[in-house]
């Protein structure tokens, strides 16, 4: 019942906000917030029953109602250690991008939480949604509120970006719809059962050309989620046009929901397919960690940057789902939250930063360590974070994701690895334009942060050195379901 | 004709009926909101005998007509369209500075032309309900043309639309005269010409072709579409809804019931005209709705396109094994009924708008501008029947493509399904745009007052399409009823 009271939470609050916000925007920040801690509050309930050492399954939660009985459909939410993982991920983001909210967003405060609280329960039920149906219908119902939080608050270019990124996932999740039906019509031409659930499908056999197409559907719809090359085009221009929040999500989490997919759906579901694909999808890895490292460098736009960057390091994870070890595999996990944690705190730096000095671009910055101390500080933390400082959390998922893929491809492991002298090149090329150096005419005087500002920052610094000192903790949560999930990939 | 016959035509008599008492309550009394009530009590208890007569045994009344579950579903979709279309209608009305009463007799002909439509399985009887609906439209189309409010797109509209709609009906009239000099019978199921049709006969694939040609034309599949733009622009905006619902569901129903009884070498023959123009209309429809700057113009080329859509669902319907062919008569029926209701919530939003002003329904989409912060409730609407339209979950919308690719998987259609991811992904840009639009920040600050009753349409309407998405078991149950 937990995953459903954390949806429920979530999306009441989205409502009750919109209809307080006509009179008071302050009083839908905090009802959002309140939505957030009572999801939390569910949410800490379902993480004490994962450490229950009596449950064998690794199934936590397990529930299921029919729905649309022609085809099979049902109710079908479940968690497990993954899953877990990442809704964790998905809440503490919350509370970040919504501290960011605090005071940037100020007109037509109560529609801008309902979305925003849409979008997080829409994430949450992509990440616990085993029937392929219901996947497909919170996968795209993510899309509307975040299409509408850019769109509506976004910057200068927000209605071409928000476009551009409601088409890219709609067309290519086009294609997963149509893979995702002929799945389940090879599966009932093989059982005689016409069923949209993943326990069931999984056992589908789906060797062979067609199951190669199938796999291909989805992969294209995770791809551009993810994003890959070469379908990556989207994301500089969502990601720069976004408001800060709604950068915060995309980055954090909703970058996420692709690697979970790969995750979930197309090893589990089609191995022989995706075995047989790993080398390509190794190797477009490899350029996207390569080439948007290289794109990163040459942007000015601060935000932009750290949008190429993402794409850098989601390149790793591809990388790490196609190798398909355990050591890979956790390392995925990891670099998930590592990233999903970085870039959310990069993010909210340019927003902070776009606050005080009215511009993203790097070169009208420069000296801020010298008035802003404070945030000079943790914007270093962010950004060596984010090129594998090690004893945090991304040099765990980094360096287990590149021994885990030496493994299987060696060269690939190798090209990989120049990505490792890219990131400290894009990282500090932040730090040395924006906070080094003297102080841009006009652009003196900004303050350094507020308690606020600390707390939301402090929140993604603490899980980052958590994670980097003891990732134990997220290791010993996902290695049973990781298992399950290879086991379930090696193929017939 | 026996008592049971006579009990199965009941909606029809009904709708009939109305036509009747409106037209005697005019001679007494002018009152527009009695003349209103009174057409909708009328379509509503209409629906209502044709939906709890579902699951009765078919009925052939004449030989021109068949009453059976198929024709009770759509029949009563139309009527509820029809039923829509009055309600939306008066507000419209009450603003316009015309005699509107004599407008619902229109109304009620037309719905009865379209009811005829639906369930005909004789040439003689599609023919004439054909020509009652389309001769009732040309009226209505033009009814506003002499109104100072109305920019000449109206008279524009009517002529256009009273000229090629009799261009299209001399094809196909022709194309009828042609198949009866061959078969020597008006029936449509031409299993009862002795030894089946065949191909070799030039009158039967020539009159074939022209009757397909005639079925287009109302269907607005290109190349047959040219009409259909400046039709949907000039026309009023609630007679516009009823072209783009209530016109393309009996129209498609009667291309159904013609198809199913097609076989053999004249099956392929009619399909490649029909997968020629499901690709002319999916890819040209798309493009050409994506620069449109009048929504009722965008919303044409957009039932363009779906109707483009719908053809898959006939083309699967031939490869003839019989799951096949349930799933794509039920994947119709489904489309035509989500397709209805999301078209009239766009429609109802329109014809609101244009009741207060205008410039809503014949000017570009700049009126359009922060209508979401002004006007939240029809804005919403707007936005849930664009999403609908594009096919996003939890509206009807996806149910309607969800059972499109279902069926083109299942019959193995790729090239049509191709296209049909394509064509879905373009009109994403035009949905979006109109969303966007609705978004922007507000640049005047105008009065729009919104009635009860008219709050009360848009809500039922926006409730019908979400129900459809969100919880689609029901409706299913009626249209495999229908279809078996």
């Amino acid at each position: 019942m937990q995953l459903l009271g954390i949806i429920i939470s979530l999306l009441g609050g989205g409502v009750l906000a919109l209809m307080v916000g006509r009179q008071s925007p302050v009083a839908s920040r905090w009802l959002s917030l309140a939505s957030l801690v009572v999801a939390s509050v569910f949410y800490t309930s379902l993480w004490l029953d994962s450490t229950n050492p009596l449950s064998t399954s690794i199934w936590l939660l397990h529930m299921d109602w029919p729905w649309i009985e022609r085809f099979g459909i049902h109710l079908l939410l479940a968690t497990d250690g993954l899953s877990l993982v990442l809704i964790g991920l998905t809440l503490v983001l919350g509370y970040v991008a919504l501290l960011s909210a605090w005071h940037e967003i100020n007109h037509r405060c109560g529609l801008f939480y309902l979305n925003f609280l849409f979008t997080l329960a829409g994430v949450v039920g992509v990440f616990s949604a085993l029937d392929l149906f219901l996947f497909f219908v919170f996968w795209e119902v993510m899309l509307v509120p975040m299409f509408l939080i850019i769109a509506i608050w976004g910057h200068e270019g927000r209605r071409y970006a928000a476009t551009k990124f409601f088409i890219y996932t709609q067309a290519s999740s086009l294609l997963m719809l149509a893979a995702m039906v002929g799945l389940v019509l090879l599966n009932q031409q093989q059982t005689g059962v016409l069923s949209f659930s993943w326990f069931t499908l999984n056992q589908t056999d789906t060797s062979g050309t067609i199951g190669m197409w199938l796999m291909l559907g989805f992969y294209v719809a995770f791809l551009v989620k993810l994003p890959g090359l070469p379908v990556h085009n989207w994301l500089p221009d969502a990601h720069t046009q976004a408001p800060t929040p709604g950068s915060i999500l995309l980055a954090g989490i909703l970058l996420k929901t692709g690697a979970y997919g790969l995750l979930r759906f197309v090893w589990p579901l089609f191995p022989d397919a995706a075995s047989a694909f790993a080398p390509i999808a190794m190797g477009l890895g490899v350029l996207s960690v390569l080439y948007a490292a290289k794109l990163a460098f040459a942007q000015n736009d601060l935000k932009r940057l750290i949008a190429y960057t993402s794409i850098s390091h989601m390149g790793f994870v591809s990388l790490g789902i196609f190798a398909w070890n355990h050591l890979s595999l956790q390392g995925t996990v990891m670099q998930m939250v590592g990233h999903g944690l970085s870039s959310a705190g990069l993010f909210a730096i340019a927003g902070l930063l776009q606050q005080r000095l009215h511009t993203r671009a790097l070169d009208e910055m420069g000296g801020l360590w010298s008035q802003m101390p404070k945030l000079a500080a943790l914007s270093m933390l962010f950004a060596v974070a984010a090129l594998g400082l090690p004893g945090l959390a991304n040099f765990v998922g980094e360096f287990m994701i590149l021994l885990g893929v030496f493994q299987v491809e060696p060269w690939a492991a190798s090209l990989a690895a120049l990505g490792m002298i890219l990131a400290p090149v894009y990282a500090l090329i932040i730090m040395q334009k924006g906070f080094f150096g003297a102080a841009v005419d006009g652009k003196t005087g900004a303050l350094d942060l507020n308690a606020r500002e600390m707390l939301m920052l402090g929140l993604l610094v603490a899980g980052l050195v958590l994670l980097g000192f003891w990732p134990n903790l997220i290791f010993t949560v996902t290695a049973a379901p990781v298992d399950y999930l290879m086991q379930l990939g090696k193929g017939g | 004709m026996n008592w049971l016959e006579l009990t199965s035509l009941m909606p029809l008599l009904l709708v009939a009926s109305i036509s009747v008492i409106l037209l005697l309550l005019i001679a007494f009394i002018r009152d527009h909101k009695l003349i209103c009530w009174v057409t909708c009590i009328g379509f509503s208890m209409a629906a209502y005998l044709a939906f709890t007569d579902m699951g009765n045994t078919a009925q052939q009344v004449t030989p021109l007509l068949i009453i059976d579950d198929f024709s009770r579903l759509l029949g009563g979709v139309v009527l509820l369209v029809s039923l829509a279309c009055a309600w939306m209608s008066y507000a419209y009305l009450e603003t316009a500075d015309e005699i509107s009463e004599e407008y619902y007799i229109l109304l009620s002909l037309a719905a009865l032309g379209a009811c005829v439509l639906v369930a005909s399985n004789h040439f003689a009887s599609m023919f004439i309900g054909l020509e009652l609906m389309s001769v009732s439209l040309f009226a209505m189309v033009g009814y506003m043309a002499h109104s100072k409010q109305q920019t000449n797109t109206t008279l524009e509209a009517g002529v256009k639309y009273m000229v090629l709609s009799g261009v299209s009906s001399s094809f196909l009239l022709f194309g009828v005269a042609l198949i009866y000099a061959y078969a020597g019978n008006l029936s449509i199921d031409l299993q009862v010409v002795a030894g089946g049709p065949q191909l070799q006969s030039g009158y039967f694939v020539v009159g074939s072709a022209l009757l397909l040609v005639g079925v287009a034309f109302k269907m607005s599949w290109i190349p047959f579409h040219m009409w259909t733009p400046d039709v949907y622009q000039g026309a009023p905006a609630p007679v516009t809804g009823f072209l783009a619902g209530a016109v393309k569901v009996a129209v498609f129903a009667f291309a159904m019931r013609w198809l199913m009884m097609a076989q053999g070498d004249y099956l392929d023959l009619l399909l490649l005209g029909l997968t020629v123009m499901a690709v002319l209309s999916m890819v040209m429809g798309n493009l050409l709705a994506l620069r449109q700057n009048n929504l009722k113009r965008l919303l044409g080329y957009s039932s363009i396109a779906h109707m483009g859509y719908v053809i898959v669902t006939l083309a699967a319907s031939a490869t003839h094994g019989a799951t096949t062919l349930s799933t794509a008569l039920e994947g119709a029926g489904i489309y035509l009924l989500t397709y209805a209701s999301m078209t009239m919530l766009a429609f109802a939003v329109i014809s609101q708008l244009a009741a207060q002003d205008r410039r809503f329904e014949s000017g570009t989409l700049v009126h359009y501008e922060g209508l979401l912060f002004q006007q939240p409730l029809l804005a919403s609407c707007l936005i849930l029947a664009m999403l609908a339209l594009a096919g996003m979950p939890l509206t009807a919308g996806f149910i309607g493509k969800y059972y499109l690719v279902l069926v083109a998987v299942d019959s193995q259609l790729w090239l049509l399904l191709g296209l049909l991811v394509l064509g879905s992904s373009l009109g994403l840009y035009y949905y979006l745009r109109v969303i966007l639009v609705l978004c922007k920040t507000p640049v005047s600050d105008r009065q729009l007052v919104l009635g009860t009753s008219e709050k009360l349409l848009l809500l039922l309407l926006a409730a019908t399409t979400l129900w459809l998405g969100l919880y689609p078991t029901p409706v299913i149950e009626w249209v495999q009823l229908a279809i078996a």
